[in-house]
């Protein structure tokens, strides 16, 4: 059982956990994730580190709640616990010093992108980040953020906060002030990455993108994570999550996203309605 | 033995055979010629000492029996019932040059669910403590074998486990119907008992390397045994369709996950007709879980002729029992998917049999211009799993195979790296149970020979 020593509602179905995870917590690079499952019966349910403390022994997770999995998991409280919990997986992110970076999130793609953020900038690189949410409700994570980039765009989709419109138009901005960059992570939803991508691809910007597929294991065992990168098939669990955006089979991987979408709606109602 | 009548199980995910009563057991084992030379002892890769229990169960000395298969087999239970008796102990029995050999795997099986059923009785022996740390990575049946084997010399062991349940295959990959989990789940309790430690979510290689192990958590050996877990796929175009699943994947929602269940929370999808690919017990394993999860129609498409498929006798006659249909000499060459990306059907070629290859079976060679459509909305690539590189990627020095195997000496698990040995599926690629066992026995053997311990001579 891994306890929680701490629970932030973000917004309104967003909630950031702060799990007990001392091995994990010393062993965590950005980029990584963790699997976990709340109750025997639960689905396993994989989740980004967004940051952690060796000494202290404990990691965050930021949960959107979108299916009934993750909604019973925000509802946690303190004091509560998850009952499995496994880390770190993946390889970590390339943190090299490339020179002018920039860091596109949208939604909750921001709770990944913070660690990655947080590591170019320790590495020396000038970072700029643009992030985006449907509203400033939704938003999470702008003071890290703040204190961290050297320069930074703020879009919303209302124009609650900052520039009215999606990153990728604030992105249009600066290409058209003809801003260079030498490296870009965009993470976001997976139609915002593929969009987004392909605009720092059309001017040449070596872009990296964390997927987020379906998983179960999360070692390499069960292939439900595949994607087509190049033209190779790789298993995101463990070649992944980050590859490079251009040599990605998007139209495949926005398909099997939708495996089970059927489902998950299904599942989302049953929840409303029990309660569970 | 008696079975679940083939139209009520494809409809329930309970054990198909069903058991012998006392008195069909004794009556089975009467039939032992006991003869001296015991071709079955040899022909059983760890040895159990098979004319003694059977004569014990003729005798009605049920407990006895199961402790002497237990001297040489750890999970008598398991390896009961997922054996390929037919190609060992069975094969060389004599019984079976005029009718039918000894039913040696029923009787192995009878005598561990009494002793279940009944509660063991006998305390595990255990030897004193010796002050060794051994790490053994991976729950499967060679890490849980290498595991009782040095917990009951004397040693601590602790085995690292990546998945939030222990088994390995035989909890995620094997089903239900074939091996109930609640058994696999006693059978460990019982190893349990003799004081080692299981440590859930530890993904070696990720949580911490195999030097860590050894050189920060002060562990005196490093046993692998974390089998052959990779996928394999077709390589043919539509794989990356919404419904095509690895047999893993498919087998591991419904096993591991409980996805067969009305009220589970992992997904699964059910669709009426559903094509395997693939001639193995992983391949049966797959077309007999969608029979029972509403496929009407459950095809197996095999490359080769039905007497070349690599599954036991036992597992293709139960399929076709529950309605799974064959289509041999069949090669697919492409899925094919509807415009919204679901699978819609599977794409074959005919094949004729040619020269024999290296491993001796007769090379597949598609027919030009014989494809033909099988229609469907689900397939299972069951076509075999390769060694995960996990931890060949994070050990340095260890010596890997081409085939992604780590090089380790079958008759005693070492490695190229001092401390460190392996078996089981990680080491032979794909193979059974049993194997995996015998590989889990030597290696325990060495472990304890390499450390000065005292080796208890062979039964
Ligand atoms: C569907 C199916 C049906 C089968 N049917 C039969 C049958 O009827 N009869 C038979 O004899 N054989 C059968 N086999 C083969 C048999 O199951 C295997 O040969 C055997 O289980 C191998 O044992 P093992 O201990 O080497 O590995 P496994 O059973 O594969 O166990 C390996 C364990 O290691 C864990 N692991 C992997 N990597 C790591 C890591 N980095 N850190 C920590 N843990 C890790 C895995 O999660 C797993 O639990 C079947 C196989 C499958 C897939
Ligand atoms: S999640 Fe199963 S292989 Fe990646």
């Amino acid at each position: 059982m891994n306890g929680i020593r701490k629970k932030e509602v973000l917004a309104p179905d967003i909630v950031r956990l702060r799990l007990e995870a001392p091995r994990i917590a010393a062993r965590r690079e950005p980029g990584q994730f963790v699997i976990l499952r709340r109750i025997d019966g639960s689905e396993r349910i994989p989740l980004t580190i967004v940051d952690g403390n060796a000494e202290e022994g404990w990691i965050d997770l930021i949960i959107q709640m979108a299916g009934a999995g993750t909604m019973r998991l925000g509802r946690l409280e303190e004091g509560e616990g998850v009952l499995d919990l496994v880390g770190p997986l993946g390889k970590p992110s390339r943190i090299d010093r490339f020179g002018r970076c920039l860091c596109i999130g949208g939604g909750v793609g921001l709770a990944p992108l913070l660690p990655i953020a947080r590591a170019l900038k320790a590495a020396g690189n000038h970072l700029t980040v643009l992030m985006g949410a449907r509203n400033r409700e939704r938003l999470i994570l702008l003071d890290e953020m703040r204190n961290l980039a050297d320069e930074i765009t703020v879009a919303t989709e209302d124009g609650s906060l900052g520039r009215r419109g999606f990153v990728s138009d604030a992105f249009r901005d600066l290409a058209s002030e003809g801003r260079r960059f030498d490296h870009a992570v965009v993470i976001g939803p997976a139609v915002m990455m593929k969009a987004v991508s392909e605009l720092t691809g059309r001017l040449g910007i070596p872009t990296t993108v964390s997927l987020n597929p379906i998983m179960i294991d999360g070692t390499g065992l069960c292939g439900g994570c595949r994607v087509d990168v190049g033209g190779e098939m790789k298993f995101a669990c463990v070649d992944g999550p980050e590859f490079d955006a251009a040599r990605i089979d998007w139209d495949s991987f926005l398909k099997r996203l939708g495996s089970y979408r059927e489902f998950e709606h299904r599942g989302r109602e049953k929840c409303r309605i029990t309660g569970r | 033995m008696r079975e679940q009548d083939p139209d009520t199980r494809v409809s329930n995910f309970a054990e198909v055979p069903l058991g012998y009563t006392d008195e069909e057991a004794r009556a089975e084992a009467r039939r032992c010629l006991g003869c001296r030379t015991a071709p079955c002892v040899a022909a059983c890769p760890v040895a159990v000492a098979i004319p003694e229990f059977v004569g014990q169960i003729a005798g009605g000395a049920f407990p006895a029996a199961a402790r002497t298969i237990r001297r040489a087999n750890a999970l008598p239970a398991i390896c009961g019932r997922v054996c390929p008796q037919e190609d060992q102990c069975e094969k060389a029995c004599l019984l079976g040059k005029r009718g039918q050999p000894l039913a040696i795997g029923h009787l192995e099986r009878f005598a561990a669910d009494r002793e279940r059923r009944e509660g063991r009785v006998e305390p595990p022996a255990r030897k004193p403590e010796c002050g060794k740390r051994i790490a053994v990575v991976g729950s499967g049946p060679a890490g849980l074998t290498v595991a009782s084997e040095l917990a009951g010399a004397g040693c601590a062991v602790v085995v690292l486990e990546a998945l939030h349940a222990l088994g390995g295959v035989l909890t995620y990959g094997i089903p239900e119907f074939r091996l109930p989990k609640a058994i696999v789940k006693d059978e460990i309790a019982g190893l349990e008992a003799l004081g080692m430690r299981f440590v859930r979510n530890f993904v070696v290689g990720r949580t911490e390397t195999i030097d860590h192990l050894l050189k920060e958590d002060g562990f005196d050996a490093v046993f692998i045994g974390t089998g052959a877990g990779l996928p394999s796929f077709l390589g043919i175009p539509g794989e990356n369709a919404v419904g095509v699943y690895s047999a893993n994947e498919y087998l591991t929602r419904s096993n591991l996950m409980k996805a067969y269940r009305p009220d589970a929370a992992t997904p699964i999808l059910r669709s009426p007709r559903v094509v395997t690919v693939g001639g193995g017990n992983v391949a049966m394993d797959a077309a007999r879980t969608a029979r029972r999860l509403d496929t009407v129609q459950s095809i197996v498409v095999y490359r080769r002729g039905e007497a070349e498929m690599p599954a036991r006798i036992e597992e293709v006659r139960h399929a076709k029992e529950e309605g799974v249909l064959l289509r041999t000499l069949c090669h697919p060459a492409a899925i094919l998917e509807d415009e919204e990306g679901f699978v819609q059907g599977i794409r074959c070629l005919r094949v004729e049999l040619g020269d024999r290859d290296a491993s001796g079976r007769r090379r597949p060679v598609p027919i030009p211009d014989s494809a033909f459509t099988i229609e469907c909305e689900i397939v299972i690539v069951a076509i075999g799993n390769r060694p995960n590189p996990l931890i060949p990627d994070t050990t340095p020095d260890i010596l890997v195979s081409g085939r992604g195997t780590i090089v380790a000496d079958p008759a005693d698990g070492r490695t190229s790296r001092p401390r460190v040995y392996a078996g089981g599926d990680i080491v032979t690629g794909s193979a059974t149970v049993i194997q995996a066992m015998g590989a889990g026995r030597a290696a325990a053997r060495s472990i304890l020979e390499d450390l000065g311990q005292p080796v208890q001579p062979r039964m």
